[in-house]
């Protein structure tokens, strides 16, 4: 630990009541399939921890890093491909390799790691929008990839992975409720492995590195490595949640990673908020409830489906709440607690490239 | 010594890649064997010198692609050099303007669906396009004033408001186009013909070198305005100091709003090419962002002359990949054309992360 905290001084208010709010959530989530329904645990609760896995890849890098990436979905489709990949025997696209799932799963994490490394190493000298363009350019040449190369998946993509998981897992169709507590698990860890990060050595750098790329470089610090390493991390992340999604969902295929989910995600970051890891669960969480319970609204006045709506939502959160939900919850709980807040800034409205 | 090579090294593959690229087109592809396997050397037509036609071809369909991609990029860079606003948009007013224009056509015509060239005049071309880039220039001046104009400065929310805009307007289309199928738009009879173009027996589609005229004519216009007319100098101005030429008591909000007009008539002038050397549906509005991003970034972002080289270069990737790539096997390889755009994008940027013709700051 290099910030040695004073030993047991009163935590603030606030930290109080976000550790109970957050604690009551986790008791929640590890009881919920006791009493709720199989659709809430298996197509809203499981999606909701993947989905919110992915989603705090990219806003570790937002809030961090300073770098809004787009490539979050691809390099979570890579890990899934990989892994569709590596474990099949026959009866699908891809190459059907029929390995371990363990093993196709540690090589699909590496690989995945290793492609983000090389993907930040390209990306690392270009800031703010640049940055956001050409992890852009990443995501849809991803797509088009695997739409194309039918040697490991043609546009049809991959399909009955879920047949082939880990022992403990078993077969996701007949144990939904192990997946469940693994995606719970998952998403817990990352969680926690993301509030370790930032108080590291590098951590401290990255941020660092976000507010002041060109005092840090003076002081001896490497900004493009520090840059190409977080995205290699969240790279890593990213591959978790690509992982649990194959399992998840079955199957995968180019459309899986295309433009739609892309900025889906980006959609599900920005409502939850750029700024604070938490909201990636939370912004999963309120798109997926839009995604099955506002799926057949026939939008009035203007027609158009559910997008329409999920366009609306998240051009009201850019205009009136940048820093999205859990910015809301940050001045709600100023204003009732007073204290200032943990110290993680908006990345939207103050991020200005150059 | 090591030092240099390593700073060195990305010219070295570079142009070790270039060369290597040059060799395989002109003399090392060979056309497939008439009998017995392809071998690793086999491509569509073999090289350059073995089939000079063919190589004509694949290079007029390179620089007219790359005449479409200049249209369509030209108005991305004007809109991000000046205000600094990466319209993620841009692809959504192209596809909005092939669908308008598709409409136009239709009402003009009194035909269905599928219109026979012979039976569109020019003026049943020029109407919808004319109208169609008016329609697009007016949804971007409503865009630029309402949402963007009171966030200038704040890069990534504008980039996040016009994400929104192309999310919305993505499901629009579907709801109000034909549900988004793919439409075309009829060249006139008098450019729906092939020509002769007296080189090597090559007769090529007029209505493709249409496109790559308009795409000189597109640079010429917008050279000529921006170096040559008063409103081109203040926007040249605002490009390099904004803060300055405003107060110089220039009205730099007026620029603005006409950069982003003209910049969203050629998204929607782009697409109405687009529909009508091929046909627009809905998702290819992602693709021609990705095309417009792909092409300012190996340029340089907010350079006119980088739009162009940008365009001239992918769309050589793009046409020769697909075309001089082996033939070996069942999996191989023409489908790896994709990855030709990313390894030249990874080329250029490794050594110039601006892009060819990007400026610092």
């Amino acid at each position: 630990m290099t910030t040695a905290l004073p030993a047991k001084t009163a935590l603030p208010a606030r930290t109080v009541a976000e550790r109970s709010v957050g604690l009551a959530i986790l008791v929640f989530a590890a009881v919920g399939p006791l009493f709720l329904n199989d659709y809430w645990v298996n197509s809203i609760l499981t999606q909701t921890f993947l989905v919110g896995i992915a989603a705090a890849s990219l806003i570790f890098l937002s809030a961090y890093g300073g770098m809004v990436s787009l490539a979050q979905t691809a390099l979570y489709g890579v890990a899934g491909f990989i892994v569709g990949n590596m474990v099949t025997q026959g009866e699908t696209k891809g190459l059907n390799l029929g390995w371990d799932p363990t093993l196709a799963v540690v090589l699909a994490i590496l690989l995945t790691t290793a492609l983000g490394l090389v993907f930040g190493l390209l990306a690392a000298r270009s800031v703010g929008i640049y940055f956001l363009m050409l992890t852009l350019t990443f995501a849809v040449i991803g797509n088009y990839f695997f739409g194309q190369v039918t040697l490991v998946s043609g546009f049809s993509g991959i399909s009955g992975i879920d047949r082939y998981t880990p022992g403990f897992i078993g077969n996701v169709v007949d144990h939904p409720n192990r997946l469940y507590y693994v995606a719970l698990v998952v998403a817990l860890a990352v969680y926690l492995l993301i509030r370790y990060v930032r108080r590291t050595p590098f951590g401290l750098a990255l941020q660092g590195v976000r507010d002041e790329p060109v005092r840090m470089s003076s002081l001896g610090y490497n900004v493009p490595l520090h840059r190409a390493l977080a995205f290699a991390f969240g790279a890593f992340i990213a591959s978790l949640a690509g992982v649990l999604y194959v399992w998840w969902n079955g199957q995968i295929d180019p459309q899986t990673i295309g433009l739609q989910a892309t900025i889906d995600l980006l959609v599900v970051a920005v409502i939850g908020g750029l700024g604070r890891i938490e909201g990636a669960w939370l912004g999963a969480f309120v798109f997926i409830l839009i995604n099955n319970y506002v799926r057949d609204i026939e939008v009035p006045l203007v027609g158009g489906s559910f997008n329409t709506i999920v366009g609306l939502i998240f051009l009201a959160v850019v205009v009136i709440s940048p820093s999205g939900l859990m910015g809301i919850w940050d001045r709600i709980v100023s204003t009732q607690l007073g204290g200032r807040g943990g110290g993680d800034p908006p990345a939207v409205a103050e991020s200005r490239a150059d | 010594m090591s030092a240099r090579v390593y700073r060195l090294l990305p010219a070295i593959i570079a142009g070790g890649a270039l060369g290597f690229a040059v060799l395989w087109v002109a003399v090392i592809a060979q056309p497939p064997p008439i009998e017995g396997s392809p071998g690793w050397r086999s491509t569509t037509f073999g090289s350059a010198i073995d089939d000079p036609t063919s190589f004509l071809y694949t290079l007029l369909d390179a620089v007219t692609f790359a005449g479409l991609l200049f249209i369509v990029a030209s108005g991305f860079t004007l809109i991000f050099g000046l205000m600094r606003v990466v319209n993620m948009a841009h692809g959504t007013f192209f596809l909005l303007g092939g669908y308008i224009a598709y409409e136009l056509q239709q009402k003009m015509t009194g035909q269905g669906f599928a219109i026979p060239g012979e039976e569109v005049n020019t003026w049943e071309w020029i109407a919808p396009v004319l109208l169609a880039a008016a329609c697009i220039a007016g949804i971007g001046l409503l865009v630029q004033q309402s949402l963007l104009r009171w966030n200038q400065g704040q890069d990534l929310r504008q980039a996040l408001i016009t994400i929104a805009i192309s999310v919305i307007a993505a499901d629009q289309v579907i709801a109000h186009f034909e549900g988004g199928n793919a439409v075309s738009v009829t060249w006139p009879g008098k450019v729906n013909r092939l020509v002769d173009l007296r080189i090597l027996d090559v007769q090529y589609s007029l209505a493709r070198l249409t496109v790559l005229a308009l795409g000189v004519a597109v640079g010429v216009a917008l050279y000529l305005w921006l170096y040559r007319t008063k409103t081109g100098v203040v926007i040249r101005a605002g490009v390099d100091d904004e803060q300055m030429t405003s107060a110089l008591g220039i009205n730099i909000q007026r620029a603005f709003a006409i950069a982003f007009v003209v910049g969203s008539a050629l998204a929607a002038f782009g697409g109405v090419v687009g529909a009508s050397q091929g046909a627009v549906a809905s998702g290819q509005d992602g693709q021609w962002l990705l095309n417009s991003l792909v092409v300012v970034i190996i340029g340089g972002l907010g350079s006119l002359l980088g739009a162009a080289a940008g365009s001239l270069l992918y769309g050589l990737v793009f046409s020769f990949s697909a075309t001089y790539l082996p033939t070996t096997g069942e999996n191989c390889c023409t489908q790896y054309s994709i990855v030709f755009t990313f390894i030249l994008l990874a080329l250029v940027l490794s050594f110039r992360p601006r892009g060819l013709f990007g400026r610092p700051g």
